[in-house]
């Protein structure tokens, strides 16, 4: 078992897999017709990429578990997602903000793993980096829309910014997987990654008018599994909610 | 006897793409390698987009359609790498899609023209449609909404 790439990899799925679930969530919700489309393709996007990522875990742990297994039958405190993508959606301008938070992040580290030493990290990143170029085009073009919109709109944007930016630093601190990752030219160490993040952020918060609160402070303990915000566990009874009722039900 | 590699690509040739069944799984380029493991007849897929949830019934149709020509055992390999572009689609698939009312990838970002009235006044509408691979337009001069294949 490689326990580093297995928790490397578990990293990378579990944010596609949390994010994917959260925004599956606006289906048939949404305000527009056109944005409950793009918000399902989104997530589909998404959860087919936690597919490749989960798959490669499975195979570095060597357990003889799927990417389904590890999808739904682990609990809270195996998920390595970060704190950024469980939180609730909010109202729409709330999931755009995270979105975009996450988009941002999400362009850089998978553009920077398509170099990966590992084949299959480069593959999936290579992969995967084209559709998420795709959503943050989107999602920084609705966060402008809606910051430099109506009163409204960009005092529930700035509110957006304001409670999720503690949140964003998270994906950016180093531990010892990132450290064993980056020694082995697997991926770049993550702290390397925030001057692209914040250069971007800061381009499309100014076009925004929205104003990114003074603070470096970060919540942790999603990435290490520490400490899970309430939320996960929530989600988790609905996305596992079949495989707990059902035991190794098939589609 | 097995059948020949072109023919099997012929016969590929009239696999149509679930979503949009006017272009066939070779006009895609979706189909990368055909070849004879020993009995086993291997079709190597690329995925559109990773979560294309039409990749399953493409799969299928690719068996149902090379066992209804005889050839008892159908391999599907999965291949991400190279990922898939919208530069693999071919020439006839292009004028079909086209023919169909989908505007064509374009390596300007946007549809050439409007597929019903040639028109070339246009604006986008939303960067996702009715699937993954496809934006929303919409025609100025006719008015009609239309699908346009998004370069990837």
């Amino acid at each position: 078992m490689d326990s580093d790439l297995f928790e490397f990899a578990c990293r990378m799925g579990d944010n596609t897999l949390v994010l994917g679930h959260r925004v599956s969530e606006w289906c048939g919700l949404a305000p527009v017709l056109e944005e409950d489309i793009a918000l399902a393709n989104t997530a589909l996007d998404l959860i087919g990429q936690t597919q490749m990522w989960l798959g490669l875990a499975a195979q570095a742990e060597g357990k003889d578990r799927s990417a389904d297994d590890l999808a739904m039958l682990r609990d809270v405190w195996d998920f390595r997602s970060v704190l950024l993508v469980e939180q609730p959606n909010g109202d729409f301008g709330q999931t755009m903000m995270r979105q975009f938070l996450f988009d941002a992040w999400h362009v850089a580290q998978l553009d920077a793993l398509k170099t990966s030493s590992h084949q299959q990290v480069s593959d999936i990143a290579s992969k995967s980096v084209k559709e998420a170029m795709y959503h943050v085009d989107r999602s920084a073009d609705t966060v402008i829309a809606l910051g430099d919109g109506s009163e409204e709109s960009h005092a529930r944007m700035q509110a957006a910014l304001t409670l999720l930016w503690p949140y964003a630093g998270e994906v950016f601190e180093d531990d010892t997987v990132d450290q064993a990752m980056a020694d082995k030219g697997i991926a770049p160490l993550p702290s390397t990654l925030r001057p692209a993040f914040d250069a971007r952020v800061r381009d499309v918060m100014a076009q925004s008018t929205l104003q990114i609160p003074d603070t470096e402070f970060a919540h942790k303990g999603g990435k290490t599994g520490a400490r899970h915000s309430e939320h996960l566990g929530h989600m988790l009874t609905q996305m596992q909610w079949l495989q707990r009722a059902y035991p190794q039900a098939q589609w | 006897m097995n059948a020949s590699v072109d023919q099997l690509w012929i016969w590929l040739q009239d696999v149509p793409d679930p979503e949009i069944p006017v272009i066939s799984v070779v006009d895609l380029g979706i189909v990368r390698d055909v070849a004879w493991d020993t009995s086993a007849l291997v079709v190597t897929v690329t995925p559109t987009y990773s979560g294309c949830p039409a990749t399953a019934v493409i799969a299928l149709d690719i068996t149902t359609a090379l066992q209804g020509h005889g050839v008892k055992d159908v391999r599907i390999e999965t291949q991400i790498s190279p990922p898939w572009t919208t530069d693999w689609l071919s020439d006839a698939g292009r004028k079909k899609l086209n023919a169909y009312g989908i505007a064509p990838p374009s390596p300007s970002g946007g549809p050439e023209a409007c597929p019903q009235c040639k028109s070339t006044a246009l604006s986008k509408i939303s960067q996702f449609a009715s699937t993954p691979c496809k934006a929303m337009w919409r025609c100025d001069d006719c008015l009609e909404p239309f699908d346009y294949f998004k370069c990837i």
